[in-house]
């Protein structure tokens, strides 16, 4: 019910959009619905579904901009809405930083969306979960997941012609099983746009065999290691870079695009030259809209090439400043790998600590793009190619630049969190700490 | 999980006007004839407890940066929620459209949801009992409605702090308002109509200096704290003002927000030449804009009893403060001056309501007595493990389209009962770090291991402020570091921190609470020095 065709929605977008008197006008149409299941000590604990449908309107009026929401769609709502944006627009203070909105545009065809992930129903998801805490009863353990399944789309248009629908399905399962001593703790997560791709089966018995594996984990004394970081951490840092590349800050000086003296890295080798990142709605691996929410195309964007910085992004006032093109923030990055598994990463390490994921990694200076967070949920001692025992977490303080610069080796990319993410291996990785945390 | 979560509740809800923000939304008597169409109909169906909450949401936030006003967002969220157990299990489904057959409908699917879930339940939901405290009405004692104020005198006002920081050398410099009023009205089958009305706002700003020369930048962020309160939050009162010779100017329930940015913006330029502090054991002088991140962190997440029984195992994770701590009635938290204590009734605090999400009156416990363990946080359907018959009234839902669970309430050092001042503990202190502000923060998933920042650090010689540092943290362990509590200053100190958006829960939700301390020091804490070059 909440997914429109693209028809429809340029039906109601079209009518809104001669409502309007303003100097400009853009529609945004967002629908979709949602369902999830959390479980935790092997049974279910709490479980909702969502229904949405709204209509966004934005009109400008002589630089200045008020925007109006409804859920109602009869044509007395939308003139509502209409009328009540402008009123909206002729009280705001005008923007000096206002760009006038793009005409039409040409978007590429992500295949995002897939009926059998927007057809999944409670008693699916009630099965997916059930299944799971079975294995994990059968194991002795004690389990908590969440499974959670979306189909969306959204739709934008504007009184100079722009047009643009998309629409999307995403399921995502993650679970966290730990000992019945409490001195073992396992974690798995997937996320796809297709839920048959989901093995929450596989991801079950990952967890599981964590969980088991670290048990009564022996300390290590903090310093600089050798680690080979699973795509789900080493994920996490990198997308904070990624996240930071916007070329205001680092032309106003207080970014680690930055430099002494003025002016920004931009083609500067800032990385190991194995280092290559882009983004690509249309990746198949990793599909996601084909614009920004302003209209302006996601296309396939290089942002580092063999380590040098290749692109910043660039919100249309400031590219109007800079004289180049709007360059809107990617939703997703893919970066290059090797075909190493992450098993053959073990083998070729002589000593090393393995390290499923980070937890609550925050920044500490935006400077040099430092970090600070802690291992969890599978930590382990590397020795001779093998894994040879569990070790307590740690706390690290590093910075994905740092990190990217001490490089070794790079596995296949994978899916984590809608971005590719190699396993890699990296030297002289700064752990502070030590956690007694399971 | 966090004490930030900014996006979740940003613009949720439909953008209206400012002046629609003072409409009164539907009346009492209407909103007990829905919430009772939503009893009727899922008790019809198998129901045998059914709670309802009919939400209205409303939101003023305002974004500027230097001479411009970036966003201005008024929105309205309004819908209903339906929780019900059926066949021992919880089940919640919500809509917005708020006519009687949809809200019949929605109560159905909650109870369709629950049965459906019960096939996978262990345990059947065991309910606190709770008696139904009729119609009431609740509202946060405010004195001056932010709403009220028209748009342009708090744009006026951000134009003004923005000004005074660009005039003080600032380089940069961003400044927000925000404000929430929460119309919210419960009705459960044990008889509860209640229906409260809650306020709160957030007056905030980042000031940078950038040294183009170096390539270096600093920022200093607002010493102000979300807060319980109305309008009035922002004025100026000398008597609720902390000046430190030497140091910065604090402030307890009267922000003087022009005032700060002055000083932020001199103090920002004064970080890009600040000494590098020498990383060892300190002595840490924690202001309240400071160690109420610490206590939200290290004291209120771990005791939340959801965490400790595993609920929360899967994201947020579990604690290190166990039920046989709890039970041993001997675990020491804390250094015997240490006293924290739980209070969903302290006056200006964000966590202040009459009545919790499942229609618990609210109350003040103690959390830690004279450094000893000697409580968690419960809901109703968790308060039994606890061996207690009356839930604590720490239930909370983000909005009308999630489901309730536990959350924080306020959490607060409560303060020396001697007098001692800011003034004496600095006197009193010959190697040490006074810590103002909110910086980074980072705890372990059991809450043992945590490290913060801050906005300034000012290094303590022989009971003198002696300078300015630059990249400092402190890394602890929880028991350690309450256990290395050594002064705490009086109630003339005690100020409030509060977190806006505190995340928590798959799917996240975030919520507002409060933690009230005065200045505290901790000896021997480990610093690390967070300078590196890319």
């Amino acid at each position: 019910m909440a997914i429109l065709t693209q028809e429809e929605a340029k039906t109601i977008i079209d009518k809104v959009l001669r409502l309007s008197k303003a100097d400009e006008t853009k529609v945004e149409l967002n629908g979709g619905r949602s369902g999830n299941i959390r479980f935790a000590r092997n049974s279910v604990s709490t479980s909702g579904a969502t229904n949405n449908l709204s209509l966004s309107v934005t009109v400008v009026i002589s630089k200045r901009v008020g925007t109006s929401d409804i859920n109602e769609f009869d044509d007395a709502s939308l003139e509502k809405a209409v009328r009540r944006a402008e009123e909206m627009a002729r009280l705001a203070p005008e923007n000096p930083e206002y760009m006038p909105m793009p005409g039409p545009q040409t978007y590429s065809k992500p295949q995002a969306f897939v009926d059998t992930t927007a057809s999944m129903k409670a008693p699916d998801r009630a099965r997916l979960a059930g299944a799971s805490i079975k294995s994990i009863m059968a194991s002795q353990l004690s389990g908590a997941g969440f499974l959670e399944d979306s189909s969306s789309f959204n739709a934008i248009g504007n009184n100079k012609g722009l047009f643009g629908y998309h629409k999307n399905t995403g399921a995502n399962f993650s679970l966290t099983i730990r000992t019945p001593d409490g001195t073992g703790s396992g974690y798995a997560a997937g996320d796809f746009n297709d839920v048959s791709k989901l093995d929450t089966g596989s991801l079950t018995d990952v967890a599981i065999q964590k969980a088991r594996a670290s048990q009564k984990a022996m300390a290590l004394e903090p310093g600089k290691y050798t680690v080979i970081l699973e795509p789900m951490a080493a994920g996490e840092l990198i997308n904070f870079m990624i996240n930071a590349m916007d070329a205001r800050t680092a032309d106003e000086g207080r970014s680690f695009l930055g430099k002494k003296g003025g002016g920004t890295r931009l083609g500067e080798k800032l990385l190991d030259e194995r280092v290559t990142i882009y983004s690509d709605p249309t990746d198949p691996q990793i599909p996601s809209s084909p614009f920004s929410s302003d209209g302006y195309p996601h296309e396939k964007v290089v942002w580092f090439e063999k380590g040098v910085v290749k692109n910043m992004s660039y919100s249309p006032f400031w590219a109007k400043q800079k004289g180049v093109k709007p360059l809107p923030q990617p939703s997703g990055f893919v970066m290059e790998g090797g075909t190493q598994s992450l098993a053959e990463l073990i083998k070729g390490t002589e000593k090393g600590i393995l390290v499923t994921r980070f937890w609550y990694t925050r920044w500490l200076d935006p400077q040099t793009l430092l970090y600070t967070g802690l291992t969890r949920d599978g930590t382990f001692f590397i020795d001779n190619g093998q894994i040879k025992h569990p070790v307590k977490n740690f706390r690290f303080n590093e910075s994905p630049v740092i990190m990217l610069n001490n490089l070794e080796a790079l596995g296949k990319p994978v899916r984590t969190r809608g971005n590719m993410v190699p396993p890699m291996r990296i030297r002289d990785f700064t752990f502070s700490s030590l956690s007694d945390a399971v | 999980m966090s004490a930030t979560l900014l996006p979740a509740g940003l613009i949720a809800g439909n953008r209206i006007s400012a002046e629609d923000l003072l409409s009164p939304g539907i009346d009492v008597a209407t909103k007990k004839r829905l919430a009772d169409v939503a009893l009727n109909a899922a008790k019809s169906k198998g129901a045998t407890y059914t709670d309802v909450r009919i939400g209205r949401y409303l939101r003023q936030y305002l974004f500027t940066r230097e001479n411009k006003v970036q966003n201005i967002v008024n929105s309205e969220s309004y819908g209903i929620g339906v929780r019900v157990i059926a066949n021992g299990t919880w089940g919640f489904a919500s809509t917005n459209l708020m006519t009687p057959e949809s809200i019949a409908e929605c109560a159905r699917e909650a109870v369709d949801m629950a049965k459906a879930n019960a096939e996978i339940q262990l345990e059947p939901v065991v309910l606190a009992p709770q008696k139904g405290v009729g119609e009431k009405t609740w509202k946060t004692p405010i004195k001056k409605n932010a709403f009220e104020i028209p748009v342009k005198e708090k744009i006026d006002l951000l134009m003004e702090v923005n000004g005074a920081a660009l005039k003080n050398g600032a380089s940069f410099v961003t400044s927000n308002l925000f404000f929430v009023n929460e119309q919210k009205y419960f009705a459960s089958t044990d008889g509860s109509y209640i229906d409260q009305d809650v306020h709160r706002m957030w007056p905030t700003f980042t000031v940078t200096a950038v040294n183009k020369q170096t390539g270096r930048f600093k920022s200093r962020d607002a010493l102000s704290a979300p807060i319980g309160m109305g309008y009035d939050y922002l004025s100026d009162n000398p008597a609720e003002k902390i000046v430190i010779p030497n140091g910065p100017t604090t402030y307890r329930y009267a922000y003087n927000m022009i005032e700060d940015a002055t000083a932020a913006a001199l103090q920002a330029k004064e970080k890009l030449s600040a000494k590098s502090v020498p990383a060892g054991k300190y002595d840490m002088l924690l202001d309240p804009s400071n160690l109420g991140l610490t206590i939200h962190e290290s004291v209120g997440h771990p005791l939340e009893l959801d965490r400790v029984l595993g609920y929360e195992a899967n994201l947020a994770g579990t604690s290190f403060a166990t039920m046989e701590k709890l039970q041993s009635k001997n675990f020491q938290y804390g250094s015997k001056i240490v006293n924290l204590v739980a209070d969903k009734i302290q006056p200006n605090t964000m966590g202040l309501v009459g009545y919790d999400d499942e229609g618990v009156p609210c109350k003040k416990w103690n959390l830690v007595k004279d450094g000893i363990l000697v409580n968690f946080q419960a809901t109703r359907d968790q308060v039994h493990l606890l061996g207690e018959k009356e839930s604590q009234g720490c239930s909370f839902a983000e909005s009308w389209d999630s489901v309730q669970f536990q959350r924080m309430p306020n959490v607060s050092l409560q303060p020396n009962p001697e007098k001692y001042s800011i003034h004496d503990m600095i006197r009193d202190t010959e190697k040490g770090i006074y810590i103002l502000g909110r910086g980074s923060s980072s705890i372990d998933q059991q809450r043992y291991n945590f490290q913060f920042s801050g906005q300034l650090f000012y290094e303590i010689k022989d009971g003198k402020i002696a300078g300015m540092l630059d990249d400092v943290a402190y890394q602890s362990n929880t028991q350690e570091f309450w256990n290395s509590c050594s002064r705490i200053c009086d109630k003339d100190d005690y100020r409030l921190f509060g977190t806006f958006f505190d995340g928590k829960g798959q799917p996240g939700q975030a919520s507002a609470v409060s933690h009230g301390c005065p200045t505290t020091r901790f000896n021997g804490v480990n610093v690390i020095n967070t300078g590196r070059k890319i």
